[in-house]
């Protein structure tokens, strides 16, 4: 990277994206991506009556009770981390 | 006519113009742009801000320096000016901070960088050493120095008091009052005149001297730091001119009388400061004139008089005395008159004096010890030490100028065979160091004896890295200074706070410092302190002394520049260090000490919170110590006010509370102050808060009742800005309470009361309660009577004030009521007056409309602006021209019966001689041309037309442009088929004009041109049109961007015109010119003709010259297409697929430009196609655009990026996260990283939507990782 490149849109353009919950980067482990994808499937059902209601139905659960599952399950979707090997 | 006589009066016209070339670029340019260079630059921002509300006040007890009740001036004009001529012509080259400082500022380098103090929370309960200072010591200082300074103003009082009662005697038929005046001119005049009778009481006041010193110090600047054009005025006018010759103090005037230091011949005049320039002539003389206004001339270093050796002084030594060495013993206690003076501003040949003033101080330098064990005996004699408490002198501002000596500066250190060294020409600076200038070797010297290197302590090493780094940054070229700002970055904490400091503060007290110097500086400081946290503490004082100057700078980005780094020094210290770091210095004995404290400290508010300070600014304004104290503290609050603006609300209540109190101060400047700062919270809470003043407005309003002068004004100010937060009924009935006083002081003489007069009345009567009968009744009288006056229109803050406040009257009252009374003074004598009524009526006008006015008074309206408009001799505001134009727009049709007479007025100055006044009239033209429409003036107008197309020879290019605005003025309202001149006629004349390279004439005929050819083209033939496809080529050079846009357009409408094939030819082939900008606008233009005549029409040509082996050519049709696919939007699904070979082909292409245009390109295909169904088509092109994604040029990968955009908009964001799948856990880091850039991107755009697409995880023993979710079916 050249000095110059320094402070233009592309180097900001990482450190804008780090801002948002959910972006990614190189040192990311299959561990915290999978977090990020359950907790985004679970906002996504939520948000959308129509799959919220469609679950409900199949699970024969109440839309309500449905929406506090998912929600409860955003809170460790995958489980506790594993052990971080070395370091 | 006769030819020559033309001629001749042509070129004295043209001379005239020389003359006034200033006053007629201000018009052309953009005003905003370039500044009116015959208005100031700076108008409608405040030229300075106050710092003088309450600056008189250190001065109380002075009588010498006491100051006029008011003065008129705007403080700014002293500023002295760079001449901005040579300016105009080219950059503005860099310019010392002192020079455009006034006095006041200047003080900033009279201050001492204290030495560090004590951190307690660095050391915690541990006792301090001895010989740190603590808070305590450092208060202990200031009280000292404030019972010194009270001893010191009773001892000069009671000396003044004596000196006038002796000389009550010899002068009891001369009026005192005369002599009383505040400058020392007087009181050196004095000395002069009663030189044979009073010679007695001089002698005793000169060998006081160093007595008399500290107190007239200040005085120095003081007195020709104030505009007093009064006084002016009472001198002979040719005298009081500024003459410089007789300022220049040269050296070979030595034995000229005016340039003696007075020691020599009037022993008297010695105290009173700047002997040569102060010393009034002797009594021989007529008078002593006050005519030195400040100018650059008198900045020349003061001690060239003093340290010159006089022929008839006994000892060298005693020549300079009074000046400058630093040994010398009487003055040290004191900074000296002399070294006040020393401004910087270093010329040349002030460089050359400098040295030569050097050169003689270095044979006069004083003796080392060992020449005095040389030349004295060695036995009979004893040494002594120096008294315990002798300090040597740290003044900044003698430093510059004062010779190094062994005891003064680090600088001489250096050994004895190397000196002198640097007293010639500059020795080049070793080891690649950027060149020093020579303000620089006091600071840098020691950087150019590398010869021992390695024989310095570990310490010194690092001091000369810092100071190599701080050179570098200082002086060198950008990159040196890059690097050098981040290893000093980098290493702060390893060279510690300390040294760091002790390098960088002295350098931004260094007199010559340039703003470019400063900025630099600063953000080191800025840099380092980021870095040093903590450690900064304490540096905490020494840093603000020298950063809080930067907040009254008159620069608005150097007190940005300030404010930040306080901001972020109190962040790093802690409101405890900056608390205990600054309290000493709110109840300084300098006003000016006081005055940036409370700045800094509301900074440190704003970047700590108000509550954290609340506590103690409350302590501080109840103070009962000292009246200072409680004056900063109040001061505190009012900056608060200013620098945070609505932020103030949540705490408002507390900060009335805290200040309430001042305004029954015993001390009137509290009083004032406390008004001030109320106004000043009321202005920031508006429109909310008033609930929060409850409690002072009884005591403001009963002030005012009490109060005269200038805690008046102050009071009035508070009321101006609380009555708008009031509900309509407390409003009215608050303003009928202050309306009795503000009429009072109608008729006050004072300026600065009338503009807060005018202001108060501004707000009291917007304010709803204020009804229209009780203005009409109560007001406008003595309104009228005591400001509708010419003098009003003289001040232009005074006119300012005087039209808003009118404007705002008129609002409530209506038109009529306010044009009646004016109307007559259209035709008054003074012609700032006319304007100043001619503004009133526009913005009137502007603002309610024409239906109050009756007939008679339309008439009257009519003759007095026609009478204004001819009589104008100077309008750079073009005032008198928006007033005609907005009362003929507002009167609308009923101008018809006056329209032939304003016509005939035109056309007759059309044809004036003055180039200033056919502008003038071809400009009143394009402002009236939609009334005559509406009046149905069709034949006139057309009439006119022919006019101006008979002036369409005129030479002056400004004329030239305003006759071009003013036809197609005429061209848009009559229309193409009724203009006459007929178009056909019309633009053949225009082709040449727009050869014309003057910017004004290019706009104007640009728009006539395009104009003609959206609506009129069929009138031309296309030959011609043609013909201005090739003039217009050469537009797209033009600077201004407004050009090259109608520029662009107008090629569009051409095409239509005569269809695209030649137009295109013609672009297409200036795809080979060399030039950027011309490439870019054709392409542009290439665009834009794709557009109106479809891309059908186009396309063809376009992709057969992308054949032409030519790099700029091809990069200019991929531009093209990019531009196409932009404009074009969904358009583009036909053409698609036509172009996806070519750009298939550009993608693939080795130059790095092709690719990025092609991506750019296919961006807006895509985002144009979004939804269209050319998926197919899309993802072949992803897939040449994805192997971009790993350049590295910046714009390359910019548009990359953005075109992979594009397609997610396009395509979908999941197929976009397929492509991303396969690089997201690549295992070469590189690869990782920009997928995930462009995974995050492909998430922040469409985080939903990628839910239904993430890849099937399998789970793993303790984690679940599928979404079963997914699976379920019903």
């Amino acid at each position: 990277m050249q000095a110059s490149d320094r402070f233009n849109i592309n180097s900001q353009l990482e450190h804008l994206q780090a801002k948002y919950v959910g972006t990614g980067h190189a040192d990311l482990n299959r561990f915290e991506w999978a977090v990020n994808i359950q907790r985004d499937s679970y906002a996504s059902y939520i948000g959308h009556y129509p799959m919220l209601s469609y679950f409900a139905l199949a699970e024969n659960e109440s839309i309500g009770r449905e929406r506090y599952n998912f929600m409860q399950k955003m809170l460790l979707p995958c489980g506790l981390p594993p052990d971080r090997e070395e370091e | 006519m006769d030819n020559t006589d033309a001629e001749i009066a042509k070129t004295q016209e043209e001379r005239r113009k020389m003359e006034e070339k200033a006053s007629l670029t201000s018009v052309t340019f953009d005003a905003d742009l370039y500044g009116g260079a015959g208005s100031d630059k700076f108008e409608g921002y405040a030229l300075s801000i106050p710092v003088n509300e309450d600056e008189e006040e250190q001065e109380e007890g002075r009588d010498v320096v006491r100051r006029m009740a008011s003065f008129t001036g705007p403080r700014a004009v002293d500023i002295p000016k760079v001449s901005e001529d040579d300016e105009e012509v080219g950059f503005r080259r860099p310019q010392k901070i002192t020079d455009r400082e006034d006095e006041y500022r200047r003080r900033r380098l009279k201050r001492i960088i204290s030495p560090e103090r004590h951190d307690p929370f660095a050391s915690g309960e541990k006792t301090p050493d001895a010989s740190v200072r603590t808070y305590a010591d450092v208060m202990k200082e200031q009280a000292l120095d404030r019972e010194k300074e009270e001893t010191l103003r009773a001892i000069s009082k009671k000396k003044e008091e004596e000196k006038s009662k002796r000389q009550e005697a010899p002068h009891a038929a001369a009026p005192a009052p005369a002599t009383k005046r505040r400058n020392r001119w007087d009181q050196s005049q004095d000395d002069g005149s009663s030189n044979g009778t009073a010679k007695k009481p001089k002698i005793t006041s000169a060998s006081s001297s160093d007595w008399d010193l500290p107190d007239s110090t200040p005085g120095v600047g003081r007195w020709d730091a104030t505009p007093t054009p009064g006084r002016v005025g009472d001198a002979t006018p040719s005298i009081s001119r500024r003459n410089r010759w007789d300022e220049t103090p040269t050296p070979g005037r030595l034995a000229d009388a005016d340039a003696t230091p007075a020691g020599a011949v009037t022993p008297g005049a010695t105290p009173s400061g700047m002997t040569w320039d102060a010393t009034p002539k002797i009594a021989g003389m007529a008078t002593p004139t006050p005519k030195r206004q400040r100018s650059r001339w008198d900045e020349t270093p003061a001690s060239m008089g003093s340290a010159t050796p006089l022929p008839g002084a006994a000892t060298p030594a005693a020549a300079f005395t009074p000046g400058l060495t630093p040994v010398g013993g009487v003055d040290l206690a004191t900074p000296t008159p002399g070294a006040i003076n020393l401004r910087g501003n270093i010329t040349p040949e002030q460089f050359n004096l400098l040295r030569w003033e050097r050169d003689i101080e270095e044979r006069n330098r004083p003796l080392t010890d060992e020449e005095l064990d040389a030349l004295f005996p060695q036995e009979g004699y004893s040494i002594l030490d120096p008294p315990a408490s002798y300090v040597p002198i740290r003044t900044p501002a003698r430093k510059l100028l004062a010779t190094p000596t062994p005891m003064g500066t680090p600088l001489y250190a250096i050994p004895e065979e190397n000196r002198g060294q640097h007293y010639d020409v500059p020795k080049e600076a070793p080891g690649g160091l950027p060149f020093m200038k020579p303000e620089d070797y006091q600071y840098f010297g020691a950087l150019l004896n590398e010869e021992e290197e390695e024989q310095l302590s570990p310490e010194e090493q690092k001091e000369r890295k810092i100071m190599k780094l701080l050179l570098k940054v200082k002086n060198g070229t950008p990159p040196q200074r890059k690097t050098a700002l981040r290893q000093l970055t980098d290493k702060a904490c390893e060279f510690g706070a300390g040294p760091l400091f002790n390098r960088i503060l002295p350098l931004l007290m260094q007199p010559t410092l340039e703003d470019q110097e400063r900025h630099l500086l600063v953000k080191v400081i800025d840099r380092v302190l980021y870095k040093l946290d903590e450690l900064v503490r304490p540096f905490v004082h020494k840093i603000l002394v020298v950063i809080e100057p930067l907040l009254i700078d008159e620069d608005y980005y150097a007190r940005v520049e300030g404010r930040e780094i306080i901001s972020n020094l109190s962040k790093a210290a802690g409101l405890a260090s900056m608390i205990a770091a600054m309290r000493p210095d709110i109840d300084n004995i300098d006003e000016y000490v006081r005055n940036t404290t409370a700045r800094a400290f509301s900074v440190v508010a704003s970047a700590l919170g108000i509550p954290a300070l609340l506590p103690f600014l409350k302590a501080v304004c109840q103070s009962k110590k000292s009246w200072q104290a409680r004056h900063t503290g109040i001061k505190i609050v009012q900056q608060i006010a200013i620098l945070m603006g609505c932020a103030v609300l949540p705490h408002l209540r507390s900060l009335v509370e805290i200040i309430e109190n001042g305004l029954n101060d015993e001390n009137q400047k509290v009083r004032t102050i406390t008004a001030l700062s109320l106004a000043a919270l009321a202005e920031a809470a508006a429109p909310y808060g008033i609930e929060s003043f409850d409690s002072v407005l009884k005591p403001l309003w009963k002030g005012i009742r009490s109060h005269r002068g200038k805690v008046l004004a102050a009071f009035l100010k508070a009321i101006g800005f609380i009555i708008p937060l009031m509900d309509a009924m407390y409003a009215s009935y608050y303003t009928k309470e202050v309306m009795i006083i503000l009429i009072r002081e109608f008729q006050s003489p004072d300026e600065e009361m009338k503009k807060i007069v005018l202001k108060v009345v501004k707000q009291c009567v917007s304010t709803e309660g204020v009804e229209a009968d009780y203005i009409r009744s109560d007001i406008l009288p003595e309104f009228f009577k005591h400001f509708w006056v010419r003098r009003m229109a003289l001040d232009r803050r005074n006119y300012k004030q005087l039209v808003e406040t009118t404007v705002e009257i008129t609002n409530k009252v209506g038109v009529a009521d306010i044009v009646g009374r004016v109307v007559e003074d259209l035709k008054d004598e003074s012609e700032p007056y006319r304007r100043m009524v001619m503004e009133t009526i526009e913005k009137v006008l502007a603002n309610l409309g024409a239906s109050d006015i009756d007939p008679r008074l339309e008439e009257l309206l009519i003759d007095g602006i026609l009478y204004a408009f001819q009589e104008q001799t100077s309008d750079d505001a073009n005032v008198m021209l928006n007033g005609f134009g907005a009362v003929v727009n507002a009167l609308g049709e009923r101008v018809k019966a006056y329209l032939p007479q304003i016509c005939g007025t035109i056309k007759w100055r059309l044809n004036n001689k003055s180039a200033k006044v056919r502008q003038q009239a071809a400009d009143l033209i394009s402002r009236i041309a939609i009334v005559m429409k509406q009046c149905r003036e069709e034949q006139l107008m057309g009439h006119l037309g022919v006019v101006l197309y008979e002036y369409l020879g005129e030479e002056y290019p400004e004329v030239l442009g305003s006759i071009l605005g003013a036809l197609k003025a005429i061209v848009n309202v009559i229309g193409m088929t009724k203009m006459t001149p007929p178009i056909k006629d019309l633009l053949p004349r225009l082709t040449p004009i727009l050869k014309n390279r003057h910017e004004k004439v290019q706009e104007n005929c640009i728009d006539l041109v395009g104009r003609i050819a959206d609506r009129g083209a069929e009138f031309v033939p296309a030959r011609e049109w043609m013909r201005i496809c090739f003039e217009l080529l050469e537009m797209l050079k033009a600077h201004k961007k407004g050009i090259r846009r109608a520029t662009v357009n107008t090629f569009g409408y051409i095409a239509k015109a005569i269809g695209p094939q030649d137009v295109l030819a013609t672009l297409l082939n200036n795809l080979k010119v060399q030039e950027r900008q011309n490439r870019v606008c054709t392409t542009v233009a290439i665009a834009i003709v794709a557009e109106t005549c479809s891309p059908f029409t186009v396309l063809p040509a376009l992709m057969n010259e992308y054949r032409v082996p030519e790099l700029n050519v091809q990069n200019g049709v991929l531009k093209s297409l990019s531009f196409l696919f932009e404009y074009i939007g969904e358009m583009g699904k036909d053409y698609i697929y036509a172009v996806t070979p070519l750009l298939e082909d550009a993608l693939m292409d080795r130059d790095l430009v092709h690719r990025q245009t092609a991506a750019s390109a296919v961006k807006h295909m895509a985002l144009g196609v979004a939804g269209l169904g050319c998926e197919d088509a899309l993802v072949h092109l992803l897939n040449f655009v994805w192997p971009n994604i790993f350049e590295t040029s910046p714009h390359v990968i910019n548009a990359v990026m953005e075109a992979i955009e594009g397609m997610r908009v396009a395509l979908g964001a999941a197929t976009i996260l397929n492509y991303c799948l396969q690089g997201l856990f690549h295992p070469a880091r590189k690869v990782r990283e920009v997928y995930w850039k462009i995974y995050n991107s492909l998430y922040i755009g469409s985080q939903d939507s990628l839910v239904a697409a993430y890849p099937i995880l399998e789970d793993e023993e303790n984690n679940i990782f599928s979404r079963p979710e997914l699976m379920m079916f019903v």
